[in-house]
């Protein structure tokens, strides 16, 4: 029953942890410029620049957008409102019978809902859903968090350009 | 007997009004120093866990306590259907008003410079910087903590749920248990200053060799020092918070001012403290003065009154630094393993050293002398007798546990 001992430490675990702490009060006391300072910012008046893959929040590309519902019907919180109608466009070549496309009338992310697991970007088949590290949207009012596609739109400006492609990933010319 | 010629018989309107004016500063300064006590901890763990701490309210955040305490006064105070009401209500006073009247037996000041008795004039009369000086002085300062300990465990008691009531339990065993080596660790610091009077235990140490530290050993203090921390109830003894086991512990149930004044209590006790270990090993207000064969160092801040005062702070800064550091460090220990910290080394370890001085001081008194080293021998040998007995039957104890299927 006896649990296996652990080897004893070179220095009392007592004086040990006294040093830890302190070394790391010396750390924090010493001013930026020599390399110490707080982790922490000061946010409002100093600002930590979020990773560039960070889940700030979601931009949507509306004209990648075809109304397919994978995003909202694989939405765990259910936090995606989504309306669209059928709609005739031009045809590709002439004389051809026009095409049938689905036109968005609603697009609507309630981020009072969501839980930012990002499943609706992974699963659009169409590119239209983007994760921004935006994340200064705060309301006052809790329906503001409501945003339609215009407002998912605007986030587009900062979604970060992606990532250049692994070498040998590149798509073949020609086929 | 409040101070020098402050007796009753003499009991004029000077008296009463210095008494008063005592009572006041006291009571200011009690206040202001928990509060500085408070941004002071918050500063220093903020700083050993890489980060800020308070830093808005005021300068340097000095004012945070202020507005945490307005912010609690405006709070809803609820009181929960099924706690017992009055002792409810009863309970932060308990915790509060021991931890206030400490104060008033602990020397604060004085010019002590040049052999002084710290004795200063004031409207014509003689007094010290120190409210009361009861001949029982540092007797007071057990009976207020043992009270304490009443405002912890009726407080968990009559709040009518799970928690607090844990967290009671908890604190009436812990705290009862050390105070046991509390009080055995300071009987060796009476056995050798020969008075109760902390006033009288200040002025015993005049220099740096005639600490109490280095004239009873180190040991007391040290058991002290452990032992004032479990009765405080602070990290890594805080079992009766125990945020992780019992959501707030006692006061969970607590809220608005009833809540501020526990945790009021609980940084005034820290002071404190730190001010009866200050006073009881390392001289008080009295200057770090020299005095070991050749070397004769004899500090004078010339400061006139305040000088002591400064020394006061200067040491209690030191033991309140400590407090923080240690709460910033150690994780808290298991319940058991307290009470094994506890009863199996602190207690036995302070009683046999208490034993040890009284045979040494019964010794010199004797007319043919006892021979010092033979006490000391017979001291150790009774010591390792004792030792190996205990761990025996420790070992005994333990092997009859791990029959019985216990993991500890």
């Amino acid at each position: 029953m006896a649990l296996p001992k652990p080897p004893k430490p070179k220095a009392p675990g007592l004086l040990k942890g006294l040093g830890v702490t302190l070394n790391t009060l010396a750390q924090t006391v010493k001013p930026k410029k020599l390399g110490g300072g707080a982790q922490t910012v000061q946010y409002p008046h100093e600002k930590e620049t979020p990773p560039i893959r960070a889940r700030g929040v979601i931009a949507l590309r509306e004209d990648n957008c075809t109304v397919c519902m994978l995003c909202a019907r694989s939405c765990p919180d259910w936090c995606i409102f989504i309306e669209g109608h059928k709609d005739l466009a031009p045809p590709r070549r002439a004389g051809g019978a026009p095409r049938k496309v689905n036109k968005l009338d609603r697009f609507d992310i309630d981020f009072a809902l969501c839980m930012y697991c990002g499943i609706c970007v992974e699963v659009c088949p169409f590119d239209a859903l983007f994760w921004s590290p935006e994340y200064e949207y705060s309301e006052p009012h809790i329906a503001d968090l409501l945003h339609d596609k215009s407002k998912l739109g605007e986030w587009m400006e900062t979604v970060p350009a992606a990532p250049d492609l692994e070498a040998g990933a590149e798509k073949k010319k020609g086929k | 007997m409040l101070s020098l010629d402050l007796l009753p018989h003499s009991l004029t309107l000077a008296t009463v009004l210095i008494i008063l004016l005592k009572v006041v500063v006291i009571f200011v300064l009690g206040l202001v120093g928990t509060m500085l006590m408070v941004w002071f901890e918050r500063k220093v763990i903020s700083g050993m866990q890489n980060r800020i701490g308070p830093n808005k309210a005021g300068p340097w955040g000095l004012l945070q306590t202020l507005a945490d305490g307005v912010k609690l006064f405006f709070k809803e105070d609820l009181i929960p259907d099924k706690s017992d009401r009055f002792v409810f209500k009863m309970a932060p006073f308990l915790a509060f008003v021991p931890a206030f009247l400490v104060w008033s037996v602990i020397p604060l000041g004085g010019d002590f410079s040049g052999g002084r008795d710290g004795s200063f004039s004031m409207f014509g009369h003689r007094t010290w910087m120190q409210l009361a000086d009861p001949p029982i002085g540092i007797l007071l300062v057990l009976a207020l903590s043992s009270i304490a300990v009443y405002g912890v465990m009726l407080a968990g008691w009559s709040s009518g749920s799970k928690y607090p009531l844990l967290g009671s339990v908890r604190a009436s065993a812990q705290m009862i248990s050390y105070e046991a080596a509390l009080g055995l660790s300071l009987a060796a610091v009476i056995l050798v200053s020969g008075t109760l009077s902390t006033h009288g235990i200040v002025l015993g140490q005049s220099s740096v060799s005639r600490w109490s530290v280095i004239a009873t050993g180190l040991l007391p203090f040290i058991v002290f020092m452990i032992a004032a921390t479990a009765e405080l109830n602070r990290p890594p003894f805080d079992l009766v918070e125990a945020e992780s086991e019992l959501v707030s512990g006692f006061n969970t149930e607590y809220s608005s001012i009833r809540f501020a004044l526990f945790y009021l209590a609980e940084f005034m006790n820290t002071i404190t403290m730190s001010g009866i270990i200050v006073t009881l090993f390392f001289g008080g207000p009295q200057p770090v003065r020299f005095d070991i064969g050749s070397l004769h160092v004899d500090p004078n801040l010339h400061l006139g009154v305040l000088s002591g005062t400064v020394w006061f702070l200067l040491k209690l800064l030191v033991f309140l630094y400590i407090y923080v550091w240690l709460r910033a460090t150690l994780p808290r220990l298991r319940y058991d393993q307290l009470m094994n910290l506890g009863w199996k080394l602190l207690i036995p370890v302070a009683l046999w050293w208490f034993i040890v001085l009284a045979a040494l001081r019964i010794g010199d008194e004797r007319t043919p002398r006892w021979n010092k080293g033979v006490v000391l021998a017979i001291g150790a040998a009774v010591f390792i007798a004792g030792a190996t007995l205990l761990v025996v039957a420790n070992g005994v104890a333990r092997r009859n546990r791990e029959r019985e299927g216990a993991m500890f």
